[in-house]
């Protein structure tokens, strides 16, 4: 019996390591950052231009771009995947096609960004011929995050209960009826979660928007969707690997991530909050 | 089959159901009498659930069945081509064995078919969730908190609540899928009750495993056997004289 309860402990306090341990990593990541960057975080740095060759001023135009890219990438990419999602999820019958679907989108989720970069060149860029523009950098990050949302929609729209459609089309509800008063309500909690999750990883990309859209500096903001960006990303790899004075921008490059990790930070706020209101809505 | 005096609101012809390769009913001939309680009685796995989702084509949701047969609403076959699913199940309403609100208040749970409908006159949705839900006898316990969750309501609440919304929609046929098996012994009376005063407007088809209650509340039994409708009569007769020996078995306790 003691031998017994002494694995037990061992066993518990491994999955507790590791779930503290978790923890931790983030912990020290974000410690770091904050540590060296948070002495440069001021009104000017949140507000201003990059000046002197980057050595000075702040970060404003690649705040800007990040969420204007990020806003073209969540236009684009909630929409079609929830549609895609619906259709896969409560349209298709169980069968070869749905599967080769289903596997699909789930190995369009493990191609490597860099990739979508190459294809978004070819596809925006040159096929439609938007451009290097911040369209055409949202369309690359939009296609990206695809996988991510459908993936995660069809699963909350699997989450809903069997009964709720039957109960909505016995009482004589089209299918449509049923899944979009009936359906679609509880499943949008876990769909904008998990949407608003992979919109935040694409907010951090820098390889699928390399080819497709950000400059490296731009003396005025974006206009249109056809103009040229700057991103929190991207400055930040010109910060770290490409500058002339490494050493002296430093703390501007520690700065601008912890910028950007706030920002991924009040994305997934935002989640939590919506998700939240939303189910304490429909749960009336 | 042997004739009644009473006029037929839905007939089966010879109807078969497969789930794949698996046959589940097996050509079922039932006359199904207006304005009267029809209970399908049968132990568990013999077809009387899949037998009463055909009659409002619910088996249609499952994609592996596959139907044979005809069945007759007012001498129209269901099964046609081009035959109307969701005008067919506004005709034939269902109550289902969980008691199923939507996660809507007690009103809009109601008021759903109506709505799906597309009738959008408050006023006179009003007036029909008012009367469907007095006619489910469930007015008095509810009218003051039409706007809170219908979650909230006891089980059996939840199933009367649930009939109520059936009867909005103004059915003709309305199908009871076990409907008191996960209450307790008084929402049970109740809803047997409320089924004696329902079959003077509807004509009901009640699927039980509880041979009391059959013999309770019905005119008619028919008794579902592996698939196959091994007999069928009025129910005074079917619980003191049946005809046939697996008849009496069952309902004598012998097995099931």
């Amino acid at each position: 019996m003691r031998f017994k309860r002494l694995d037990e402990m061992f066993g518990f306090g491994m999955l507790g390591l590791s779930a503290l341990l978790v923890v931790l990593i983030l912990c020290v990541i974000i410690f770091d950052i904050s540590a060296k960057g948070l002495s440069v975080i001021n009104w000017e740095f949140l507000s201003g231009f990059p000046r002197e060759g980057m050595t000075k001023g702040g970060i404003f135009p690649a705040i800007v771009g990040t969420i204007f890219v990020t806003l073209i990438t969540t236009l684009f990419s909630i929409p079609l995947g929830v549609c895609a999602a619906i259709y896969i999820s409560e349209y298709t019958r169980e069968g070869t096609l749905t599967g080769i679907i289903r596997a699909a989108i789930r190995n369009l989720a493990g191609v490597p960004s860099i990739v979508y970069g190459l294809f978004g060149v070819a596809l925006f860029v040159q096929g439609f011929r938007f451009g290097t523009s911040v369209l055409s950098a949202g369309l690359t990050l939009g296609l990206l995050t695809l996988p991510w949302i459908i993936a995660t929609s069809e699963e909350a729209l699997r989450a809903v209960p069997q009964s709720y459609r039957e109960g909505a089309l016995a009482l004589g509800a089209t299918k449509w009826q049923s899944i979009y008063t009936n359906v679609l309500p509880h499943a949008i909690p876990g769909i904008l979660t998990g949407s608003i999750l992979g919109l935040s990883r694409a907010a951090g990309e820098t390889a699928p928007i390399l080819f497709t859209g950000v400059a490296f500096s731009l003396p005025a903001l974006p206009g249109s969707v056809f103009d040229q960006f700057m991103a929190l990303p991207y400055h930040l790899y010109i910060l770290s690997t490409q500058h002339h004075a490494i050493e002296q921008v430093k703390p501007l490059a520690y700065g601008t991530a912890l910028v950007l990790i706030v920002l991924v930070f009040v994305m997934n706020l935002t989640a939590m909050i919506f998700r939240y209101r939303l189910r304490k809505k429909f749960q009336v | 089959m042997k004739k009644f005096l009473y006029k037929n609101k839905i007939i089966t012809k010879d109807l078969s159901l497969f789930f794949g390769e698996k046959q589940v009913l097996e050509k079922i001939n039932l006359n199904i009498p207006e304005h009267k309680v029809t209970a399908i009685i049968g132990p568990s796995g013999c077809g009387k659930s899949t037998l009463l989702r055909c009659i409002n084509r619910m088996n249609d949701l499952i994609e592996s069945s596959h139907i044979e047969g005809n069945i007759l609403l007012d001498g129209r076959n269901i099964y046609e081509n081009g035959a109307d699913v969701v005008n067919i199940r506004r005709k034939i309403g269902m109550v289902f064995q969980r008691p199923n609100p939507f996660p809507k208040s007690i009103y809009n749970n109601v008021v759903y078919g109506l709505k799906v409908k597309g009738l959008r006159d408050k006023k006179r949705n009003t007036e029909i969730v008012e009367r469907s839900l007095k006619n489910s006898g469930l007015w008095e316990e509810v009218k003051e908190r039409l706007n809170n969750s219908a979650l909230a309501l006891s089980g059996g609440q939840q199933q009367r609540l649930c009939i109520a919304r059936a009867l909005a929609v103004e059915p003709e046929v309305i199908l009871m899928d076990e409907p008191t098996s996960a209450l307790d012994p008084a929402s049970t009376l109740k809803i047997e009750e409320l089924m004696g005063k329902l079959k003077e407007r509807y004509t009901i088809i009640l699927v039980t495993h509880n041979m009391q209650q059959a013999a309770r509340v019905s005119d008619f039994t028919g008794f579902l056997y592996l698939g196959r409708l091994i007999e069928f009569d009025e129910t005074s007769r079917i619980f003191t004289n049946p005809k046939e020996k697996l008849t009496e078995n069952y309902i004598s306790g012998r097995f099931g």
